[in-house]
């Protein structure tokens, strides 16, 4: 029987859909916590000149009132993989550099006390003029790292070019935000000098001991545990670390245990978003429609703070800076400045989504002006089925795929023949209608050595050299033959539980339902390791990779106990249906439960080299991933699937609306696992993706203050707005992973927001587009053409 | 403090509430009743949606003292003991949740629509669905899920 494969529902839902879902702000794991209300800066820029705290202190309720200075006596500044001018603190000291930014923490008896109070704090700012977009940075000298890649010979091969495309392209600021917002609880304990902190953090736990290293406690003694359920996070819950150390300051100053849920204002504002990025891209093509050289000017606004992993939004992807094009010649320029808006982190996609709007759109833009179909020119580009494992000019290894047939897949599903004709009509009628593709390489699994690229090769070689991406799980048979698996793989809605209880059923001849899944993170408890958590779209390679290595170490003991009972070969040894059978033999079995009593209760009777228990931690890390060359090259993550998409546009003359009609997408996430959760994947995704294409943006006003504060104005897909999807499935599996599988949770939402944008080029034959794709923008754009 | 005698899911409850406490909170924190989320407090997320006196209302908005007398539902009270009710069994059937941080609220706000429509199309429950963020599934699952009730309902007198 192979579970694996199967589009299960979920051991996850029954609880979550009865309301018994355990998330942060459920848990009052210590008795008596106070509540914190964080104290921020209304600018974007300023000294803090002065702090008084009396008339909240004297407010009802409030136990005290700690200020950045006192945070600072207890904690050090963040580090992060570059060094810049600014400090990086959990709550600012003198000066401020965005809007949102903590000053002070209030803590009183409960939430609305606390609030109360913290309008309380009076606050004195000197307001400075601030830096608000990365060319406005650039001008300012705000750059904190400038570093050059040539692959090739980029230069040589443009002069070669017959066209060469010229082009600047800008990624907005947005972010997936989550319905659950930050959630921290912290406990001091005096008495062995170490702090408890439960929160919804999501990895990677390289952020974890940048927290203990902030808080200047040794590792052991930050033990960070996470709640059974995460509303959501898609890499913005990452950021939460900084308020870890926040709040374990104050629960450290004030010896008590301190709650902190973070609001949606606090959340919009100063949690994390998405990098802004201006790319220039030159690219040149032969007449024919090959792509022969590429590169990229690109300046990354990273907020206030390089706050880590960043740059990591800017190096995620360099493995791919040819996409899925065979293109040799590749040159980067990567600047990265900080403005005076809120720090920048993870959120889905990670870099793809910028990479991808500056590739893609070129690509169409070459289309357009050689005047060749922009599939015809993707199909003279795309990396050969026959060329896997392919390695690019930058590094990565391309394990499997087939893009050709991936692309045709999306076009037949879209039915892309019959769209041309009907857009040959409705122009005729005087309708802009567009059409629009992109091909996307959508890698998995990082690299815990690729951020390193942020510095030079001379400065890495005095390092300790990174690489690799480790996950590790536990496995444990109890004396009654229960089996629990431990994950390290920190869920917040993906179905990671239910996944596992699908592998380990196909190993131990279970079925799902006896497997219990624990997905409850505990530092001092779990198999972790830095790279642990939930990002880079790495469960369904690394997660399960840890949980089947761990679940054959259980099967082989398993086996040699039965075949030393029933008195054959281990080899002769099967499990299924509960049971250890001999081959082929109907009545030689034993029951897996007499096999775990006899492990935990009679240990004399083992065979030898079988120890007592029944519990196995394995740790396993994706192959190849070596740290970065010294020529720059870096496999910057394990596994990489595929992704096409095509979608048909309307832009309504009168009124600039963009209306996707139709929008097809064709993945090739190798083997999957479970096709239910998978589909949920790329719906997630794609809701994000055309949400950034037509409606999401973090926009600021001309002092720094964010615009779209609130749900009001921030203005995330709803179930009327999200476009129609039709979306299929080709299958190569990686060669890589444990079953074949590739991570698919991001693809969407690199490859949506420039594909709509293509349709719309198409639709309208205008080449330089911001996103989002707001009526009054567009509106804006066909305004001359009329 | 204000008296608040209140009926959630059939049970009675008297507690003395302070004025301002909003009735997410009360329910949440002063009975216990976590399966109501807040995820704006600002009345736009859906996510804390529960039913007071057959109407569906966003908790975050509402005072605890406000419903002194009424009846509440809450999605704790929707199974009927071992048997979900039958959204929250087309929920599970289409993976209609993922983190299911924002389902109670819709759960809930579904309930009320269903209650009040007469066999409404796919357009009509994404129109209702728009006043509800999910984050995580793109919606369809979600309208399909509710479609596929309202099927049911409309054969079954
Ligand atoms: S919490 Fe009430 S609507 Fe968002
Ligand atoms: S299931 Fe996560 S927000 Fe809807």
């Amino acid at each position: 029987m192979s579970w694996v494969g199967k589009p299960l529902e979920r051991i996850e839902d029954e609880t979550l859909l009865r309301g018994r879902g355990r998330f942060i702000d459920d848990l009052n794991p210590v008795p008596g916590a106070y509540h914190a209300a964080v104290v921020r800066s209304p600018y974007a820029a300023a000294h803090l000149t002065s702090i008084d705290a009396s008339a909240a202190l004297a407010s009802p309720g409030v136990l005290a009132v700690v200020t950045g200075q006192q945070v600072a006596e207890l904690t050090k500044p963040f580090h992060a993989v570059i060094d810049t001018p600014v400090a990086f603190r959990a709550a600012a000291v003198e000066e401020v550099r965005y809007a949102g930014e903590p000053v002070a923490v209030v803590v009183a008896r409960d939430r609305y006390l606390a609030e109360d109070a913290a309008e309380m704090v009076a606050v004195e700012y000197e307001p400075a003029a601030p830096v608000l977009t990365p060319l406005d940075a650039v001008a300012a000298g705000a750059i904190v790292s400038d570093r050059s890649f040539v692959y090739g010979d980029p230069l040589g091969k443009l002069e070669e070019a017959d066209l060469v495309v010229t082009e600047s392209f800008t990624f907005p600021r947005w972010t997936g935000t989550p319905v659950e917002g930050f959630g921290v609880i912290a406990d001091w304990s005096a008495a062995d000098d170490a702090l408890t902190v439960w929160t919804n953090f999501q990895g990677p736990f390289t952020l974890y001991m940048a927290a203990a290293a902030a808080l200047g406690l040794p590792r052991s003694k930050l033990r960070l545990i996470t709640p059974p359920d995460s509303g959501g996070s898609f890499g913005i819950k990452a950021a939460v670390y900084t308020y870890v150390v926040l709040m374990g300051a104050v629960s450290r100053h004030l010896g008590v245990p301190v709650r902190w849920i973070e609001d949606r204002l606090e959340h919009l504002a100063a949690s994390a978003a998405s990098t802004e990025r201006v790319t220039e891209v030159t690219a040149g093509f032969t007449n024919d429609g090959k792509l022969i050289s590429l590169g990229y000017d690109v300046v990354e606004d990273v907020g206030a703070y390089l706050r880590a992993p960043e740059p990591a939004t800017l190096y995620r992807m360099h493995g791919s800076l040819s996409g899925a094009y065979t293109v040799q010649d590749v040159s980067a320029r990567n600047r990265v400045v900080l403005t005076n808006r809120c720090p920048t982190g993870l959120n889905r996609g990670f870099g793809g989504p910028q990479l991808y709007f500056a590739l893609e759109g070129t690509m169409a833009i070459a289309a357009a002006r050689l005047g060749i179909d922009p599939v015809d020119l993707a199909h003279r580009n795309l990396v050969a089925a026959g060329e896997f494992p392919y390695t690019t000019p930058t590094g990565a290894i391309y394990d499997s795929g087939d893009y050709a047939v991936c692309l045709d897949d999306a076009l037949a599903t879209v039915g892309y023949a019959e769209h041309r004709r009907r857009q040959a009509a409705a122009r005729a009628d005087g309708r802009l209608v567009g059409i629009g593709i992109a091909c996307v390489v959508e890698p998995s699994v990082s690299n815990m050595g690729y951020i390193s690229l942020a510095e030079t090769a001379q400065e890495r070689s005095g390092g300790l050299p990174k690489s690799g991406n480790t996950e590790g799980a536990t496995i444990s048979m109890s004396p009654g033959g229960g089996v629990v698996v431990q994950i390290s793989t920190t869920p917040q809605g993906q179905g990671h539980r239910t996944v596992v209880s699908q592998v380990v059923a196909d190993q131990l001849g279970l079925e799902p339902g006896d497997i219990e899944v624990v997905s409850v993170l505990d530092t001092h408890v779990n198999a972790w390791s830095i790279a642990s958590g939930n990002y880079s779209s790495r469960f369904s390679a690394m997660g399960v990779a840890a949980v089947q290595q761990a679940a054959e170490e259980l099967t082989a003991a398993i086996k040699q106990i039965a075949a030393h009972e029933l008195e054959c070969a281990v080899l002769d040894v099967e499990l299924r249906d509960g049971k250890a059978a001999v081959v082929g033999q109907q009545d030689a079995a034993v029951s897996l439960r007499r096999i775990a009593g006899k492990a935990h209760w009679n240990p004399e009777a083992l065979p030898d080299g079988v120890a007592p228990g029944l519990r196995f931690t394995s740790f396993v890390s994706a192959p190849g991933l070596e740290p970065a060359a010294s020529d720059d090259t870096i496999a910057s993550s394990a596994v990489h699937g595929f992704v096409a998409d095509v979608a048909v546009v309307e832009v309504d003359r009168e009124t600039g609306a963009v209306t996707v009609l139709d929008y097809a997408t064709t993945h090739d996430a190798g083997t999957l696992l479970n096709p239910r959760l998978v589909e949920g994947q790329v719906r997630g995704g794609f809701a994000h993706g055309a949400g950034v294409a037509l409606m999401e943006r973090l926009a600021y006003d001309e002092d720094g203050n964010l615009i779209t504060a609130s749900f009001m104005d921030y203005l995330c897909m709803t179930a009327s707005e999200v476009p129609p999807l039709r979306s299929s499935h080709i299958e190569t599996p990686s060669p890589f992973t444990a079953l074949g599988a590739k991570g698919l949770g991001e693809g969407n939402t690199m490859s949506a927001p420039v594909t709509i944008a293509n349709a719309v080029r198409d639709a309208l034959g205008i080449e330089r587009l911001e996103l989002p794709l707001t009526p009054s923008r567009v509106w804006e754009l066909i305004e001359p053409l009329s | 403090m204000i008296e608040v005698s209140v009926t959630v899911n059939g049970r009675a409850y008297e507690e003395a509430v302070a004025p301002r406490l909003l009735l997410s909170d009360f329910l949440r924190h002063t009975l216990g009743l976590t399966g109501t989320h807040v995820g704006c407090e600002h009345g736009v997320c859906g996510s804390c949606t529960v039913i007071v006196d057959d109407r569906s209302v966003r908790s975050c908005l509402m005072l605890a003292a406000q419903v002194d007398g009424a009846e509440v539902r809450t999605v704790e009270g929707l199974a009927d003991g071992d048997e979900l009710h039958p959204l929250q069994a087309a929920f599970r059937r289409n993976h209609a949740l993922q983190c299911g941080f924002c389902t109670p609220g819709i759960l809930m706000a579904s309930v009320d629509f269903l209650e009040r429509s007469d066999s409404p199309g796919r357009r009509q429950i994404a129109e209702m669905l728009s006043g509800h963020l999910c984050r995580c599934t793109g919606y369809e699952p979600i309208v399909e899920s509710i479609h596929a009730v309202a099927l049911q309902e409309g054969q079954s007198p």
